[in-house]
């Protein structure tokens, strides 16, 4: 596949390898932050992780939309579904995040809820014109690359004064995140770990451009380095952070050229900002309510959010006590310090947010990793 | 989730949509918000939607910094 193969090529990757062995500097560690889900699923799938130094240590970051979606969120989707009688359309991860009362969305459809995966948010705009009969609400969640879809589909449902649709909208932002690990005080109380740089998101960065992120390389001097989610691009980009760090400088750098401008995609900015307004707070699993790091729905859409038209009151819910995707989201601890890792929590009956979709830091190293650690003995 | 591909566009269709090809596999997505797309473009498909374009130069340019290392080394 063209744009694809070329940059999983192994030979590649290990002459990359060898550059970053070679250029880390002796007793000197470096932490860097994969802030994106996808990041997390290409280097435990492709090896990285054994491809670096010992010095050399990747944090997973928050950058999962699925992971980072609090009960509550989930608790409104499974009320409207069971007790509302619409039917909840969602992309597809979001089925099995466990939410209230050991349900999810999946075990509510079992239930007898009209619950629907719905690989686009204009199928589930399509099927409130297939049943005019029934409110459909289309339970959206996503970074801003799958922001601007729901715009469109919200803009069409206007135009076409479609009233049996509403948006349930959990669209959250990279940027208000990365700064939240950066500097919030109750992050630092829950404790941290110190981070030497970041990988910047691939496939936000081409909606959103690569501007956004000039702000935390000058303002708390970390490098950010933008890379695409290939195996290739991962390594180079980390490659490219080791090179800022021995440098002393804190620039933001563009692996993903191919794909990521400066400005981003300006007409998918100007498209969302139309639609969607920042929303005061948001709480997200693991970093607890963040400011300004989510959006809502403008009012001149209000009739299409379902927020307001079934009346939705939020409530904060806390996860499973000894689930520790808390604290896996912040950085702080790793999947196997997780006792539910492997055990009780598994990509089958997951437990925590982190092992539903394949992109969790749990759900990868589950899939990937779980044997990398244990010494091959010969029978 | 930003779970993205990217795709050639084969066919140009009416109300901002095309046909994009991946290795044989072929789709109508959205070209909404790439709306000068054009045939033989690649695009980055997300949800149904391409929400971006891949630049070849910049592409090549990429792949010659990789092969740059492998130089350096003696390599491939």
């Amino acid at each position: 596949m063209k744009y694809i193969a070329e940059y999983r090529d192994g030979e590649q990757a290990r002459h990359i390898a060898a550059k970053i062995a070679a250029e880390v500097r002796p007793g000197h560690s470096y932490r860097f932050m994969e802030f994106c889900g996808g990041h997390t699923h290409a280097i435990a799938r492709y090896g990285i992780a054994g491809l670096l130094p010992d010095s050399v240590r990747m944090i997973h970051g928050p950058g999962c939309p699925v992971c980072v979606l609090p009960i509550g969120r989930i608790d409104l989707a499974i009320h409207l579904a069971l007790e509302r009688g619409v039917i909840l359309c969602t992309y597809g991860d979001t089925m099995r995040v466990p939410a209230s009362d050991g349900l999810s969305l999946i075990q509510a459809k079992a239930r007898g809820a009209d619950v629907r995966m719905v690989y686009s948010a204009t199928d589930a705009l399509a099927l409130a014109g297939k049943h005019p009969e029934r409110e459909v609400v289309f339970l959206a969640i996503g970074f801003e690359t799958t922001t601007p879809p729901t715009a469109l589909v919200l803009r069409a449902a206007h135009a076409r004064a479609v009233r049996n649709f509403s948006v349930l909208c959990c669209h959250v932002l990279t940027p208000a995140a990365i700064t939240h690990i950066l500097e919030s005080a109750a992050v630092r109380q829950l404790g941290t770990v110190p981070i030497d740089g970041f990988i910047g998101p691939a496939h936000v960065s081409i909606v959103i451009g690569a501007q956004p992120y000039a702000y935390f390389a000058e303002e708390y001097r970390k490098p950010v380095v933008i890379a695409g989610f290939e195996p290739l691009d991962v390594m180079q980009g980390i490659l490219m952070l080791v090179r800022q760090v021995n440098a002393g400088r804190a620039v933001v750098e563009n692996e993903f050229s191919r794909a990521v401008t400066p400005e981003g995609n300006v007409a998918a900015q100007d498209l969302v900002s139309q639609v969607f307004e920042l929303r005061e707070s948001f709480e997200w699993r693991g970093l607890g309510d963040v400011p300004y790091s989510a959006l809502k729905i403008r009012t001149a859409y209000a009739a299409w959010d379902a927020e307001r038209k079934f009346g939705l009151h939020y409530a904060s819910v806390p996860d499973h006590k000894h689930c520790e995707c808390g604290a896996i989201l912040r950085g702080v601890k790793r999947p196997t310090d997780c006792k539910l890792f492997g055990t009780v929590c598994t990509p089958e009956t997951p437990m925590g947010s982190c092992m539903v979709s394949n992109e969790g830091a749990c759900a990868a190293h589950y899939a990937y990793g779980r044997f990398r650690d244990i010494p091959v003995v010969t029978a | 989730m930003c779970l993205a591909i990217p795709a050639r566009v084969v066919e140009l269709r009416p109300g901002l949509r095309a046909v994009v090809d991946l290795s044989g596999v072929r789709k109508e997505v959205s070209i909404d918000l790439v709306d000068d797309a054009q045939l033989g473009d690649y695009v980055i498909v997300h949800v149904g939607y391409a929400i971006g374009r891949i630049d070849p130069e910049e592409a090549e340019r990429t792949l010659a910094l990789f092969a740059e290392l492998s130089a350096a080394q003696g390599g491939a």
